[in-house]
């Protein structure tokens, strides 16, 4: 008899579907890395000769650097913010009965569909009518509402993964509600919280709209990025560039998803049940 | 009737809505310290309800809860004297099993070395001494099950609330666990209250039961007393298996009521409660195993009528068996052990003889 349920039998053509799918969505993207070990400013084929001239060149310039920081101070900052108000979202979402739950959530996680550049100039009429300058601060705002559903989409599973009544056994162990968070809430959900952060950094790094339309003069790296396409000899460098974004963003996903794996799991298992 | 000061536990007049559903209706149960208490009902019938409102997860819509003389309905579920052992157990997945039964002690302010020996103790007692290092998800039903127990003794609650805590057992492993727990709890003393749906399983193991169905405690008694004189017929027919019949009292005579039965004629009985006046129209009923069967006529019982066999079951230890009477609706079932080999097995559709003694008939409140 055969080991494999009807279920779990291979499928020739699914295999081959999304063999050609991976192929389609990541063959462009490794052409930055391609082009930009090539002995040439033109982005074109034959390829003329390996180098790492653009990468050293991308060290000597003090711009990249400095939007690579701004980038840096937002992306950490919104993402402790964002998952901060994520894991209260979360556990409310999860744990109590509120009225309108469907349209609430419904409201928390609109920015995923809504289009950023709606966001963005809403918020920029926003903050000139208050009057609030334009900065890094402005930014940051825009970016905690861009990632909360990401933070809360990310944290939900984890609540819904465990037991309500660990908590209750908590309080009735004699803990109150703060003790019960630190000493059993947080632990359990940690793993989603991590990777939360993970999400929410790297969401904010990659942001452009919103930092479009509410930076001042200090710009993110996408922004810097942008700035530069207008110079051929630039070009290069900033494939450079792209593609260690590209390798970097790849490890925290996968970290991310690496530590939120059991989590997955446990929503699959229940799912079975 | 019990004095107030007798009671350890006292629920006085507990109603609970949840939105328009009434799950408590105006209960009012007192429990002895020390005593092995349980809630029995069918699912849906309030019983985990109000266990939760002991422990304080939920709050009487009216009434009050008193645990030692304290009112409880301001105090919440962590400063409560009070533990529980939940369904689920409840286990800490994080923690390993020496940290989940210490969790309780962090505001005690213990030294290290008190706070292992009381832990290891704990271990001891519930039969898991190697098992401290285990993580939660390395464990069995059972030993979770213990472990839960562990967790809430360690404390030296003054009440040890338990939730069903062995309905997600194996039979087997059921019963034993019911025996270590009766044992636990003599041990330690504590009053325990226990919810359970099994009705055997209550009797095993309670000093006194509370009978529950749509929110109300319909009669608290011992087992032996919910078995043999169940109040209602209600009661009678959710713990055990019992025949009803209709009648009416002829006349009582020094504590002995004589009945005109439907179907079986006149009925001797001295198990009635205290309105009881000829005339009266009552259900009257006995257990499957107080009735006698036999293929001729007993020729010593006084009490006895001629049926026809209607089917008869055969389950190894026992057998059941129903039998039809004349004036009567539902066949009357009987269980007999089968002392001999089932040769003697009487044949359906024959007649047979239905004999019992005196007194085996309990008269049931109207109702």
């Amino acid at each position: 008899m055969s080991s494999k349920s009807y279920i779990r039998r291979p499928n020739r053509p699914l295999q081959i579907y999304a063999a050609i799918f991976l192929i389609v969505l990541y063959v462009p993207v490794l052409f930055l890395p391609l082009f930009s070990f090539n002995d040439s400013i033109y982005v074109k084929f034959p390829l003329t000769g390996f180098t790492t001239q653009w990468y050293v060149e991308l060290f000597h310039r003090e711009p990249v650097w400095a939007a690579l920081m701004n980038s840096i101070k937002v992306g950490v900052t919104t993402s402790i913010i964002a998952t901060g108000f994520g894991v209260f979202a979360a556990k409310a979402i999860t744990r109590y009965r509120i009225p309108g739950r469907g349209p609430i959530i419904g409201f928390i996680m609109l920015p995923l569909v809504v289009p950023g550049i709606i966001f963005g100039v809403a918020l920029l009429v926003l903050l000139s009518q208050l009057g609030v300058p334009l900065s890094l601060y402005t930014v940051t705002i825009g970016h905690i509402i861009v990632c909360l559903p990401f933070s809360i989409a990310t944290l939900i599973p984890r609540f819904e993964g465990f037991d309500p009544s660990v908590e209750e056994a908590s309080a009735d162990l004699g803990e109150n509600a703060w003790w019960t968070f630190w000493r059993v809430t947080f632990p359990i959900v940690f793993p989603g919280v991590l990777a939360s952060l993970l999400l929410t950094f790297t969401v904010s790094f990659d942001e452009f709209i919103m930092a479009f339309f509410l930076s001042g003069t200090d710009p993110t790296l996408p922004m810097y990025i942008w700035g530069q396409l207008r110079f051929p000899q630039e070009f290069p460098s900033i494939l450079a560039m792209a593609s260690i974004i590209l390798l970097v963003s790849f490890i925290l996903v996968f970290i991310g998803q690496w530590i939120n794996r059991d989590a997955q799991a446990k929503t699959l298992a229940n799912e079975e049940k | 009737m019990m004095t107030q000061n007798d009671a350890y536990i006292s629920i006085r007049n507990v109603n609970k809505f949840f939105g328009s559903f009434q799950a408590i209706n105006d209960v009012s149960i007192d429990i002895r310290q020390g005593e092995f208490f349980s809630l029995l009902g069918a699912s849906g019938c309030g019983k985990t309800t109000l266990l939760r409102m002991l422990a304080g997860f939920e709050t009487p819509t009216s009434g009050e809860i008193y645990i030692d003389g304290q009112p409880m309905s301001e105090v919440p579920p962590h400063q409560r004297p009070v533990n529980m052992v939940f369904q689920s157990y409840a286990i800490f997945p994080h923690l390993n099993v020496r940290d989940n039964i210490a969790y309780g002690l962090r505001k005690q302010k213990l030294p290290k070395t008190k706070r292992n020996e009381l832990v290891d103790e704990m271990l001891e007692l519930i039969k898991l001494p190697k098992y401290g290092d285990r993580k939660a998800n390395q464990l069995s039903g059972g030993q979770r099950q213990r472990i839960a127990l562990a967790r809430a003794l360690i404390l030296r609650p003054k009440v040890l609330l338990l939730d069903e805590p062995l309905g997600a057992l194996d039979k087997q492993l059921r019963e034993q666990m019911q025996l270590e727990l009766r044992a636990l709890q003599k041990t330690v003393g504590i009053t325990f209250v226990f919810v359970t749906h099994d009705q055997e399983e209550a009797l095993t193991l309670s000093d006194r039961i509370a009978v529950m169905a749509d929110g109300r405690d319909l009669q608290v008694d011992t087992p032996t007393l919910l078995y043999e004189s169940p109040a209602t017929r209600e009661v009678a027919s959710f713990i055990g298996t019992m025949n009803f019949f209709d009648g009416k009292v002829t006349d009582v005579v020094e504590g002995t009521a004589d009945i005109n039965v439907k179907g079986l004629g006149q009925v001797l009985t001295k198990n009635f409660g205290p309105k009881l006046h000829p005339g009266d129209d009552v259900c009257i009923a006995i257990r499957p195993e107080k009735l006698n069967l036999t293929k001729s006529e007993p020729q010593d019982a006084g009490n006895k009528i001629q049926g026809l066999m209607d089917k008869a079951a055969y389950l190894g230890e026992r057998s059941h068996f129903y039998v039809g009477l004349d004036g009567v609706a539902q066949p009357v079932a009987i269980s007999a052990q089968n002392r001999q080999r089932s040769e003697g097995v009487p044949e359906e559709k024959r007649p047979v003889w239905i004999s019992w003694e005196d007194n085996a008939f309990v008269v049931l409140e109207k109702g």
